[in-house]
């Protein structure tokens, strides 16, 4: 018999639990029901017997791990707390979500219990056999593969997006708080930062992610390059349709002529690249301008279900059978005709 | 001023991302097709690590930097011939299989017991580089369960920035959720730090470098210790090329308003 144990943790405000813990919640139920096993959700964070109301519906024994240690992530004091969840649980199978707190300690939680993991999972099902498989992808999305593991505890790190999130309706949960024994403390987590200034230009759940490639920063028909126009029109399109920009690694590449390190565009980041050393966002639709948009280039572009591309290249074969519509243009003239339809709706 | 580091850099090498790539399944378990002639790379976050690392190494007086590579000698050896001319480093390849279907928790044990051997390491001093994850099995755990091995609990991952203090503490950016960057400082080494791209563009080829880094690659190659890697209970139940080809519409002969009100039309739909 299997024992389940879905890995959550909670968000910025500290007493609820993020989107990807309760697409985690979601596949834990599933999997519970499928193999008829029993399930336990550990919880951490400063306030997490808070956060274990939005899940107290799903009937699941609740463990919890609480306190100002556990209120920021880090790797000793986040291990430490997992470590104890999943001995508490006596869990042989461990799901939880593949956000960067989680996907920096669960490997060594896995150590620590003598267990396995892997990551990026997309699905998991129950074979004929009756033995636990899960999905995921190799070589940066090109390859597809289904793994089992006879060896226990297993760890599985789901990724984002890829169940719905679990939205039973908030309870009184009877929470079972599990003690952790800390280690010392070396590391200080001092905040955050934002390397964009002004404009926050990623925005995982956009429903649009905009594609900016190198051919913003080429010579345009007059013979000039149009930097400043290239910026302000990227910019008022992510203002005004609140979509997510992400760019070829060609262009966040790019540094500006005298700058330095000042990159192109200078609003955009590596945090912005998508495709083989970059990101893969999902996003329910994708806006591909001046690039190939599709891999190996930004090969993210594997996650978005609808997918046009504006180039000026009829002939690219990066785009054929990979995008839905291919509009056959110059996207300076194109965008600066979206932007102002986008503004005449603006209220 | 920080005492010297000792910087390992864990990498693998990887099949050049612009090559195609079709999955088989051989007597040894899965694989690629023509694996063994599939031109190959340094893993391009392993190699954005290797960058800073070298950086970092310059910027402290009387640090040294190791390469750790697990991979067939011949692929090392023809990887070498490129990112030995990048920055310096001293080799220690372990021959073993190449390829992502392998088990990242054999592959982290082999580099373990490679860096717990090094001979004049200092573990106190040292700074466990890598990236955050690969090209090929893109698993993202091997450098944590190496760091577990080697009993290093600092340990960060998505690394974008390490800045180096006078007493020896570095603050440290790493990447989270929404385009930001946690920020956090480390009262010291030893540490664990799996990098994304960081800020280093890519060193141009120094022959020189290149002439003194092969002096010692070439001897390291051939006292390579062989491994082979378990499979820790991992069985690959299927392995399939995505299918899925959409039927594209060409629109070459859009204005660009006709263009923009499909697209303002699209964009707005439910």
């Amino acid at each position: 018999m299997e024992t389940i144990l879905v890995l959550t943790h909670v968000d910025d405000s500290g007493a609820a639990l993020t989107r990807a813990s309760l697409e985690a919640v979601t596949a834990g139920l599933d999997l519970s029901r499928q193999i008829g096993s029993p399930l336990a959700i550990g919880i951490l964070g400063r306030d997490a017997a808070a956060a274990a109301s939005a899940v107290a519906a799903t009937g699941a024994r609740l463990l919890a791990v609480s306190g100002e240690s556990f209120a920021q992530a880090r790797y000793a004091t986040d291990a430490a707390a997992c470590e104890a969840l999943c001995r508490a649980a006596l869990a042989s199978i461990v799901l939880a979500p593949s956000s960067a707190r989680f996907s920096r300690i669960a490997a060594g939680v896995a150590h620590r219990l003598g267990g396995f993991i892997d990551t990026h999972i997309t699905d998991t099902h129950v074979a004929a056999a009756g033995a636990i498989e899960a999905t995921r992808w190799f070589y940066r999305q090109r390859i597809e593969a289904v793994i089992t593991r006879a060896t226990r505890p297993w760890f599985l790190l789901l990724d984002a997006s890829t169940h719905a999130a679990f939205a039973g309706e908030p309870a009184a949960a009877q929470v079972e708080p599990v003690a952790v024994t800390l280690p010392a403390i070396r590391t200080t987590v001092e905040g955050f930062r934002a390397p964009m200034r002004g404009t926050q230009t990623i925005l995982p759940d956009a429903r649009l992610l905009f594609v900016a490639g190198a051919g913003w920063t080429k010579k345009q028909p007059d013979g000039q390059v149009h930097l400043t126009e290239a910026s302000e029109q990227i910019l008022s399109f992510l203002h005004l349709s609140g979509a997510s920009l992400g760019s070829s690694k060609s262009l966040a590449d790019q540094k500006a002529d005298g700058g330095g390190d000042q990159p192109v565009l200078p609003f955009l980041t590596h945090l912005n690249q998508i495709g083989q050393t970059g990101s893969t966002p999902r996003h329910p639709k994708g806006l591909s301008t001046c690039c190939h948009g599709e891999e190996p280039h930004a090969v993210g572009w594997r996650f978005i279900a609808e997918r046009r591309a504006i180039s000026l290249d009829a002939n690219c074969g990066w785009t054929r059978g990979k995008a839905d519509v291919v509009y056959v243009a110059d996207a300076f003239q194109v965008m600066a005709r979206v932007n102002a339809l986008l503004a005449a709706r603006t209220p | 001023m920080a005492h010297a580091l000792h910087i390992v850099v864990c990498a693998g090498v990887v099949p050049d991302p612009l090559q195609t790539l079709e999955p088989v399944t051989g007597p040894n378990g899965p694989g690629l097709k023509n694996e063994m002639v599939l031109p190959a790379v340094l893993d391009p976050w392993a190699a954005c690590a290797l960058y800073e690392a070298a950086h970092l190494a310059t910027a402290v007086p009387g640090s040294k930097v190791w390469l750790v590579s697990l991979g067939p000698k011949a692929k090392l050896q023809q990887v070498m011939m490129t990112a030995g001319q990048k920055v310096s480093f001293e080799l220690v390849p372990i021959d073993g299989p190449i390829g992502g279907f392998s088990d990242a928790h054999s592959t982290a044990a082999a580099l373990a017991e490679a860096i717990a051997l090094l001979p004049g390491l200092e573990r106190e001093h040292l700074l466990l580089f890598g990236g955050w994850e690969s090209a090929t099995r893109g698993a993202g755990i091997t450098l944590q369960l190496v760091g577990e091995r080697l009993g290093i609990t600092e340990q960060f991952q998505g690394v974008d920035q390490i800045a180096m203090r006078d007493d020896g503490s570095f603050e440290v950016l790493e990447r989270v959720e929404g385009g930001k960057h946690q920020v956090s400082v480390c009262a010291g080494t030893p540490a664990v730090l799996g990098w994304a791209t960081g800020n280093l563009p890519e060193p141009r080829n120094n022959p020189q470098i290149g002439m003194q880094n092969m002096r010692a690659i070439m001897p390291a190659l051939q006292k390579a210790k062989p491994v082979t890697l378990a499979a820790n209970g991992l069985r690959y139940a299927a392995l399939s090329l995505p299918k899925q080809q959409r039927e594209t519409r060409l629109e070459k002969n859009l204005s660009p308003d006709e263009i923009a009100q499909e697209l303002v039309d699209w964009m707005t739909a439910e």
